[in-house]
């Protein structure tokens, strides 16, 4: 196998892509430290940027963060259990219901938000506030969370695991937190990874759903490219970046520790 | 504790109108073990599950304990240990966990649970492999952990569905015995669901044949081998001639006929198989009906063989239809 020809054409394929890849990330982190971007790195690195982007939009990185761990706790608490009802019940009307929990994905944000905004925009104090932008998100995370877990609860012994902790004497909350749970930790956090960089990244919805006091992260760094301030996003980027890259790393981090044997109770 | 196990008119009907099991009546006796067996889809596992609280029985079947109607109580409450086809051990936990689940969930003190896993791991010779992960074991030692998971709690009735089919011939023997061994010590009502007869001869004190959906003959191995009710209890319990022409309409166990070589003999051998204990040799009549004899090794006994067919005594099975 190595050595061939085929070996070394298929690695030099897949570096060019991967750097072809890679390439704008690094020019946009490089440009966010440079001191001069029309002059270039000789222009020397500085953190001016990084601090002005947090002046001016660092609440943009805190309501985005909120709204991602809200999402992500809703879409748990909403998404678990939706996928656990699913994948016990093989009728047609569970397929049905499995097919309109996933259409969000299928309508494009901005007429899901218009969507929003006609039916609920006029409720109370809704429009002005951050939750707005979370019941969008919601909507659109959902879909993503319940189909890892319920793909992970597809591919265990369901009905078999749980008639086994039932014959151990196992109640419902017993059996659903002491084995289902555990047992589809894995899809639980690749769907928790999903909505949270979802969440984090969405900009289609959150374009429309956002007031001036209810700015997420993509909104303001749409807000610092159209400005024209490249360095400015730059930044952003970079902080961006910064943010979500030990966020992710962290999450599995937290989910590999919990894979021990005997662990759970 | 055992207790006694009545079922009142109990059958099964799946939605969609097809028959699980006829309404049927059954009792089995405080500490007795016995085997449902019979062929796939004859509705034996469906009958378990009846009594496990798995399922519900149809409108006016009753599942009594001891005299105590459970019929809708659900497993979780009915004190059952179960081991099942597939294993279905958690995963998530290591062996030590899957077996004091059972207490763990019943609120048992956790001294007290934790004796009772060691006790369940050195009487399964599971100690060395406590903490190791499910994915770790072997198939014996997967159904092991099942078995020590199933009664460490104590339960009432031991329910076994088909629990070593999923293993190879010599392990399954090995674990055959050691059930055996557990059940008479245990002393517990259990019922075992198995579709191989020679399982179901080992450990059942009473062998219920079951046949689409129906009981077609409960009782001890002997009584089923040589009493049984129809062709197909004979023909599942062990090998049988049938219809042959000798006294007409009877069953004959292989073993139950001897070959004499005989120039003027009615049947002609076309196959002779050297299986050790036995030479199993297959007779053709004159009128081509077939019969398979089981003999003490014989050289003199060669296809092409003119013999006749001596019954041994005491060997005719009256076949009921």
């Amino acid at each position: 196998m190595r050595g061939g020809i085929g070996f070394w054409a298929g690695l030099c394929f897949t570096l060019l892509i991967s750097a072809f890849l890679i390439l704008p990330i690094f020019v946009s982190v490089i440009a966010g430290v440079t001191a001069n971007q029309f002059i270039g790195i000789s222009s020397g690195f500085t953190t001016r940027w990084l601090l002005d982007v947090w002046a001016n939009y660092g609440g943009t990185v805190l309501l985005s963060l909120q709204i991602a761990f809200a999402t992500l706790a809703i879409t748990l608490m909403l998404g678990v259990p939706a996928a656990y009802v699913l994948a016990r019940h093989a009728g047609v009307t569970a397929r049905l219901i499995e097919e309109a929990l996933v259409m969000p994905v299928a309508v494009p944000g901005l007429a899901t938000a218009l969507g929003l905004i006609l039916a609920y925009g006029a409720v109370g104090g809704l429009r002005s506030s951050w939750f707005f932008i979370l019941i969008g998100h919601v909507i659109f995370c959902l879909p993503f969370m319940l189909r890892a877990v319920l793909a992970v609860l597809l591919a265990i012994d369901l009905k078999r695991l749980e008639e086994a902790a039932r014959a151990c004497g196992a109640t419902w909350a017993q059996r659903f937190f002491g084995v289902i749970v555990p047992n589809i930790r894995g899809g639980i956090l690749a769907g928790s990874l999903m909505v949270v960089t979802l969440s984090l990244g969405e900009f289609n919805m959150t374009l429309l759903l956002h007031t001036p006091f209810t700015r997420t992260l993509p909104v303001g760094l749409a807000d610092a490219y159209t400005a024209l301030r490249t360095e400015m996003a730059s930044a952003y980027t970079l902080i961006f970046f910064a943010l979500i890259v030990p966020l992710l790393s962290g999450m599995q981090w937290v989910v590999s520790r919990m894979d021990q044997p005997g662990g759970s109770r | 504790m055992s207790i006694a196990i009545s079922l009142r008119n109990c059958g099964k009907t799946w939605p969609g109108g097809a028959r699980g099991l006829l309404p049927i009546d059954m009792e089995i006796t405080a500490g007795e073990t016995l085997v449902l067996l019979g062929p796939s889809g004859c509705g034996k596992t469906t009958l378990l599950r009846l009594i496990a609280g798995l399922e519900l029985p149809d409108d006016g079947g009753t599942v009594l304990f001891d005299g105590k109607e459970v019929t809708r109580l659900p497993i979780e409450r009915r004190n059952v240990g179960m081991v099942f086809q597939s294993y279905a051990l958690f995963p998530n936990m290591d062996v030590a966990a899957n077996i004091g689940y059972g207490l763990r969930v019943r609120g048992i003190p956790k001294n007290e649970t934790q004796k009772r896993v060691a006790e369940m791991l050195e009487m399964m010779r599971l100690t060395d492999f406590r903490h190791r992960r499910i994915d770790a074991l072997s198939g014996g030692q997967r159904q092991r952990v099942a078995l020590a998971r199933a009664i460490a709690p104590r339960p009432q009735v031991l329910l076994l569905d088909e629990p070593l089919s999923a293993l190879d011939a010599r392990l399954r023997d090995q674990l055959r015995q050691e059930i055996d061994a557990l059940l008479r010590a245990l002393g517990i009502t259990a019922i075992y669901v198995t579709h191989d007869q020679s399982e179901a001869m080992a450990l059942g004190d009473r062998i219920c044949v079951m046949e689409a959906g129906r009981i077609a003959q409960i009782g001890s191995g002997r009584d089923l081998y040589h009493n049984p009710a129809n062709e197909f209890v004979a023909h599942f319990i062990g090998d049988a001639n049938k219809n042959v022409v000798i006294n007409g309409e009877v069953i004959l166990r292989p073993e139950d006929l001897r070959l004499r070589p005989n120039p003027n003999g009615a049947f002609i051998i076309t196959r002779v198989t050297f299986l050790g204990p036995v030479l199993r040799v297959m007779v053709r009549h004159d009128d081509g009906q077939e019969l398979r004899a089981d003999v003490p090794d014989d050289p003199s006994l060669q296809p092409g063989t003119q013999v006749e067919v001596i019954l041994r005594k005491s060997s005719l099975m009256a076949a009921e239809r």
